[in-house]
């Protein structure tokens, strides 16, 4: 079979080549859906609709089965995320810690639910199952970076943090 | 590379570590990087060279050291030291002063002779605090890889399986299937392709048994899958790693490149006609992939729904094909069973259950962390010895152990031995190892819900009685919680909490009620402080609709 040459995307986007590598490189294989989701989401940050058409086609998949798979798990996201994400641990052992209580708190803070993003498109509020820390539980994760033993004031110390960087560069 | 090669790179990096006279290693995993170990890392690294003593002691990132709570750990080898709550001061004096002028840091300094540690017994984490994580040759130099070596030129499959079988090794994943007996399934199936699967994606809330032996010692998990292939006849392994541990997948994605470099990973292994590979898939957040149907199905692309079993995986399992799925901590037991023989593990533990258990303990205990213990001890010394109770001016009410499936153990049952068969006695179950501490400050009604919220959002939603049943079960315990339940609605709880068990397609929904169950069962005066006084419509099992269904 010849490797078909990666062409590029009519639009001229240059990140559909580094998704193009990546199908190739599973051999265009619908088994490989989840890990050409993974790789599609690291680029652009979340699945539009066309890029799952997209997938689709490479992969010669119907689209129900993409679209199914991308709502099926929680780690895919259709939405575009806020600059900054702040990820609650709501594992047992947080919970136990008090997770809820920093939960109310933030949202009350941020005027939104968690799994949604604040209206300035600031900070995304994202629950976690569990992320593991548990020893240094209640756990939240903070752009990549674990706090621990943190508390609600903590936290809002920190959302605060980041909403006073776009004033300060508006300013 | 041969037999006689892998003894010699041990020798080389055995005699590399001897020129040292202190190795520092501190603790790399998830627990101690959130506390700041990089800056302890970078600041004794540092006073390495302000001092001039790179020749005298080597800094190195090593596994999970257990005590999470009280992190950044380090200890220094050979005299193990540990110390904890290492900040920048106390990593430069551990330079300046303990292996400068040998003298050891008073306040940091964590008896080893404690009951955390003295009580624990090291299988699955050997190599935790004494090898660098992200090195083949350490774990090669702590006789890795030596197993793999036997089974391979002195052993035929038949007889790793007997050694596994006599060990009485039974799977780590919680429900305790002997792992001998699936592997013989899978070995005597008639097909041109096997394949070897491994369950990393640790979904229960609480636990990280998994992630710390993956961080910290991946070549472990890749040796006791190799064998496992050997043993079914299998050329082809996955390991299932969930998305939401990437420092994890780092460490695995580096361990199978440097075996793969080393001809410990690929073709012709040891120079026999075995040949095996091993490629990683990551989850992707769905806590029902943790089901081996389901998570077959995500390694194939697809939504991660279960399917009716039999036929089970070990018949028809990846692709239609025979399929050994086994747990991280199960494969990461194989090496040291061949390598000390299955009389060794057998001795360990009790006599159905044999070996170790790696548990997680979190919640409100003292001293959180990751341990491990030989089966069968009893309950109360993993809770009051080695987690230390709960924090002072709160009482012990309940360990939950396994996770949303799992069951609640109260006081008066404090003294049971921890093993399969016991706690399925009290409705709990061994589960894969997280076991969350609750004292009194907890109300258990509030706990349960907190359970079956979880259970909800994570049903698949493939059949009824877990799609409906988890719903209308967090429902109604919502509905007590704010007061607004009657008795009747109690009854009826109960009842469709045995329904959604008895009548679930997958482990999940059939599970998904033991956390209100077991609640019921020892704190059943919580749900009644909660009831509403009878509004004269009392519930009776005569006139329910799921009893009337039962009949029809």
């Amino acid at each position: 079979m010849v490797k078909p040459e990666p062409k590029n995307h009519p639009s001229g986007d240059n990140r559909f080549k580094l998704l193009d590598r990546a199908i190739t490189k599973h051999h265009a294989s619908g088994d490989a859906l989840i890990e050409i989701l993974h790789v599609a989401q690291g680029i652009f940050g979340f699945l539009e609709n066309d890029l799952m058409v997209y997938i689709a086609n490479a992969l010669k998949l119907p689209l129900s089965r993409v679209y199914g798979v991308a709502t099926f798990y929680h780690f895919f996201r259709l939405k575009p995320k806020g600059e900054h994400t702040f990820v609650l641990c709501t594992g047992t052992a947080c919970y136990v810690k008090g997770a809820n209580e920093i939960q109310k708190t933030v949202e009350h803070h941020c005027g939104c639910k968690f799994g949604e993003t604040t209206k300035d498109n600031k900070v995304s509020l994202i629950s976690a199952r569990c992320v593991g820390s548990c020893g240094l539980a209640p756990v939240a994760v903070l752009d990549d970076t674990v706090a621990g033993k943190l508390t609600a004031a903590e936290a809002v110390k920190r959302i605060e943090q980041w909403q006073d960087e776009k004033k300060e560069a508006a300013a | 590379m041969t037999v006689e090669d892998l003894r010699e790179l041990a020798e080389k990096e055995q005699a590399r570590q001897a020129e040292f006279k202190y190795r520092i290693l501190y603790c790399s995993s998830a627990g101690c990087v959130s506390s700041g170990c990089d800056t302890v890392k970078n600041e004794l690294k540092k006073a390495i060279v302000d001092l001039d003593l790179s020749k005298k002691c080597e800094i190195i990132g090593t596994g999970c050291l257990g005590l999470c709570g009280e992190g950044p750990l380090v200890i220094v080898h050979p005299d193990m030291t540990l110390y904890q709550h290492v900040d920048a001061a106390a990593a430069r004096r551990i330079i300046e002063e303990h292996v400068g002028q040998g003298r050891k840091l008073k306040d940091n300094e964590l008896d080893l002779n404690d009951p955390f540690f003295a009580s624990q017994k090291k299988i699955v984490l050997e190599n935790m605090g004494k090898i660098n994580a992200e090195s083949i040759e350490e774990y090669i130099a702590a006789d890795g890889y030596e197993a793999l070596a036997k089974a391979l030129t002195e052993m035929v499959p038949e007889e790793v399986i007997g050694e596994i079988r006599k060990a009485g090794l039974r799977g780590r994943g919680g429900a305790g299937y002997p792992t001998g007996l699936k592997w013989d399934i899978v070995r005597k199936g008639v097909s041109d392709q096997k394949y070897v699967v491994c369950n990393a994606d640790e979904g229960d809330p609480g636990a990280f048994m998994d992630r710390s032996v993956l961080e910290g010692d991946p070549h472990r998990v890749l040796e006791g899958m190799a064998i496992a292939g050997y043993a079914v006849g299998a050329n082809q392994g996955f390991i299932y790693v969930r998305a939401e541990y990437p420092l994890a997948i780092d460490r695995l994605r580096t361990a199978i490149k440097q075996a793969e470099r080393l001809g410990l990973l690929g073709n012709r292994i040891f120079e026999s006609q075995f040949n095996f590979r091993i490629d990683i898939r990551i989850g992707a957040g769905a806590f029902v992939c943790g089901e081996e149907t389901a998570l077959l199905r995500s390694v194939m692309g697809r939504r991660g729904r279960p399917k009716v079993r039999p036929p089970y995986p070990s018949e028809r399992g990846l692709w239609d094909k025979p399929t050994v799925i086994n747990n991280v901590e199960t494969y990461a037991n194989v090496a040291p069973i061949l390598r000390n023989g299955s009389a060794w593990f057998a001795e360990i533990g009790t006599q159905k259950s044999t070996g170790t258990k790696v548990f997680a303990i979190a919640g409100n205990v003292k001293r959180p962390g990751l341990i491990e213990v030989p089966m069968g001890i009893p309950l109360r010394k993993i809770v009051f010895d080695i987690g230390g109770g709960t924090p002072e001016g709160t009482q012990f009410k309940a360990a939950q152990a396994g996770g949303p499936s799992g069951g609640c153990i109260p006081t008066e049952h404090l003294d049971i031995a921890v093993d399969y068969e016991s706690l399925q006695t009290v409705g709990a179950m061994m589960g894969s190892g997280g076991m969350i501490i609750i004292d009194n400050t907890s109300n258990m009604v509030e706990v349960a819900k907190y359970f079956s919220e979880f259970c909800m959002d994570e049903s698949c939603g493939k059949c009824i009685p877990c799609r409906v049943g988890t719903k209308h079960i967090y429902m109604m315990l919502d509905k007590i919680i704010k007061g607004d339940a009657t008795e009747s609605d109690f009854e009826l709880l109960k009842e469709l909490c045995v329904m959604v068990k008895e009548t679930s397609l997958c482990g999940l929904g059939q599970s998904a009620p033991n956390g209100v169950l077991s609640t019921i069962r020892f704190f059943k005066e919580e749900y009644l402080a909660k009831l509403k006084k009878s509004d004269g419509n009392v519930h009776s099992p005569q006139n329910s609709p799921v009893t009337a269904a039962k009949e029809a």
